[in-house]
């Protein structure tokens, strides 16, 4: 533990699946009201760089299943894919298209959504990225 | 359903993620990119061809109709700049094989320049003005990183300079941009056309155009905004300085022949006057900066400064003559400019120096690059058959034509002083006996083919635009109607609307 704070350490412990949660609650809701991808992804990130605060750098890139520019390699994937899915079906570059049925819990689901969880994973891969590099030092 | 227009912005992107993906593999990235900006390069000429074929190529993004979606409209001009930009891209993606380091590539160097390749051809390309905010923050945040990898010490003092300065531009560019949609509620470029001419009080758009002018005037690096530019432009590797002479200047030049002749067209005298006086200072300051300039790369860098005057020149004369003429001079001066950065490069490579007093003799074991030398000098000097001389054939036709001797009478001076600039690079560098030891100059070994490839393209691409000038200036002819015109751009945009 070399000298930090044990408060930290168990507020982190419960703070952080609140946290986590609480980002993809921004991300569903992000649509038509306040939230969405980027605010869930600052949230989330934030969750992990609070553990990297009470643990150390290093612990989060255990925690984490893949790199941080995988995540956002990943998530500008998605972006660029949920653009181009109406291309494939002779519709213009990102025109909305939406599930005939709305699905448990989450509602209306389209590629406005998949944009938006791309979003949510670049900006946890970017925040995540600079600032363990810069812990790290 | 137009996908062409989009594919210029969406190939560097897919380039982009496809580098990311292949990070730990540097030799990958390199061909990668050389395949992507091949493909954007064809895509930017299948799209040229069908503007020139079928006019102005709009496309709604998200089906979202004008003026209410982001709006991408190609005409004439646009189409030009994306081609020149996919073969500017081309060329330093061939000339990166050899010329970036390993170590600035596993640092991300591909990634970011694709991204810049984005930003560049969304300037390009789009119809609406905060859109072309945006691509303008893409280009510069990819080349603020680009200005600064490899982290020499000169380097950051070059960025910080850089940094600050296009910060500030994008500061203005962004005010500019809240106050004119508070005054017209729209920023679609084809229906701003429509509304600011009838908007009041006339003062207020004036104002706003000036805060554009400032703007766009920084990013384009003329007088007295230009600053930035010597202080570090010859900082990085030089195939970001090839990339960004041929291109981020161009931007802001291409911005502003944009807006002013599309929305700010209400009062003509007022800022036609100014912009003359304007490209008469940059002509002239640039080029009497590149005269004190003993290093190669500083020296082409105020070179770049004194040739964005000529663009201004054709803006401020605004007749469809002298438009064309700026028209064509750009392409001429990207392909030229462009080609001089690359041979700085092999002359560095050979020598290890951009110090014209340390360099010489390279006349007599590198004739070819002497010659690949000359000819864009040559053309950027504006000496006939070469490119430069048609296009500035065509700006003081147009300004003798208007009246205004004296940017006539400048812009010939200032063709003169580039003559003798040029000329002192070539005796200093090529025509007079080496300055250093033989053995140091034996030791360099070769040039690698890599290098010598996109140079030749571009050189000979210059060439070609010389020798074939009678079509391309009747393309920058049409191209420039099109400007003038602004009725059919917005018959394109929005359509069958009043």
């Amino acid at each position: 533990m070399n000298g930090r704070s044990l408060l930290l350490n168990v507020a982190v412990r419960y703070l952080m699946p609140l946290l986590l949660i609480f980002s993809v609650f921004l991300l569903l809701r992000g649509h038509n009201e306040v939230g969405g991808g980027f605010v869930g992804g600052l949230v989330a990130a934030a969750a992990f760089m609070l553990y990297a605060i009470a643990h150390s750098p290093a612990e989060v890139h255990d925690l984490l299943p893949v790199s941080p520019r995988t995540l956002f390699t990943l998530g500008l994937f998605m972006a660029l894919l949920s653009g181009l899915l109406p291309v494939f079906g002779n519709q213009p570059f990102q025109t909305g298209l939406w599930l005939p049925e709305p699905l448990p819990v989450l509602g209306k689901v389209g590629t406005p959504f998949l944009f938006d969880t791309g979003v949510y994973l670049l900006v946890i891969g970017v925040i995540l990225h600079i600032l363990l590099t810069l812990a790290e030092d | 359903m137009n996908l062409a227009v989009m594919a210029p912005i969406l190939l560097p992107l897919t380039s982009a993620i496809l580098a990311l993906a292949a990070w730990r593999a540097p030799g990958l990235q390199r061909w990668a990119a050389v395949a992507g900006t091949f493909l954007q390069f064809g895509a930017a000429l299948a799209l040229l061809n069908r503007v020139n074929q079928s006019g102005i190529q709009t496309f709604q993004v998200g089906s979202w109709p004008a003026p209410f979606g982001i709006t991408l409209a190609v005409d004439l001009f646009g189409a030009i700049m994306l081609a020149v930009s996919g073969l500017v891209g081309l060329s330093v993606a061939l000339y990166a094989l050899n010329g970036i380091d390993d170590e600035r590539v596993a640092y991300g160097f591909y990634p970011l320049f694709h991204i810049l390749l984005m930003g560049v051809n969304g300037a390009f390309a789009t119809g609406d003005l905060f859109n072309l905010y945006v691509w303008f923050e893409v280009m510069l945040m990819a080349s603020f990183v680009l200005m600064a990898l490899g982290g020499t010490r000169a380097q950051l003092e070059g960025s910080v300079k850089y940094v600050v300065l296009n910060l500030l531009a994008s500061s203005l560019f962004l005010s500019a941009t809240g106050l004119l949609y508070g005054l017209t509620g729209t920023l679609n470029l084809a229906q701003l056309a429509l509304v600011l001419p009838e908007t009041q009080p006339h003062g207020l758009t004036l104002a706003l155009s000036m805060l554009y002018l400032v703007a766009f005037g920084i990013k384009a690096a003329i007088f007295p905004l230009f600053f930035w530019l010597p202080a570090s432009y010859h900082t990085p590797p030089v195939a970001v300085t090839a990339l960004f002479s041929g291109l981020l200047t161009k931007v802001g030049a291409y911005a502003m022949l944009r807006v002013f002749t599309l929305i700010f067209r209400t009062d003509p005298i007022f800022t036609n006057t100014l912009f003359l006086v304007l490209a008469g200072l940059t002509m002239v300051t640039g080029v009497l900066g590149a005269a004190a300039q003993w290093d190669f790369r500083r020296l082409l860098s105020f070179h770049i400064i004194s040739q964005i005057g000529y663009l201004v020149m054709g803006l401020g004369l605004a007749s469809q003559a002298a438009l064309a003429g700026a028209i064509y001079f750009m392409v001429h001066v990207i392909l030229a400019k462009t080609a001089l950065f690359l041979i700085a490069g092999i002359v560095e490579r050979l020598r290890g120096s951009f110090d014209l007093h340390q360099l010489g003799g390279l006349y007599r074991s590198q004739p070819w690059l002497a010659l690949g030398f000359a000819l864009p000098a040559l053309a950027l000097a504006g000496l006939p058959p070469f490119s430069g001389f048609f296009a500035k054939l065509m700006l003081v036709r147009a300004g003798l034509e208007a009246g205004q001797y004296i940017i006539v009478f400048t812009a010939l001076g200032v063709s003169l002083l580039t003559l003798f600039s040029m000329s002192k690079v070539w005796g200093e560098v090529f025509w007079k006996p080496a300055a250093m030891e033989p053995a140091a100059v034996a030791d360099r070994g070769g040039v690698p083919v890599w290098m010598i490839l996109p140079t030749a393209l571009l050189v000979v691409g210059g060439l070609l635009l010389g020798l074939f000038a009678e079509p391309a200036i009747q393309w920058s002819h049409q191209a420039a109607f099109q400007l003038l015109h602004p009725d059919l751009y917005i018959q394109a945009v929005l359509g069958g609307l009043p």
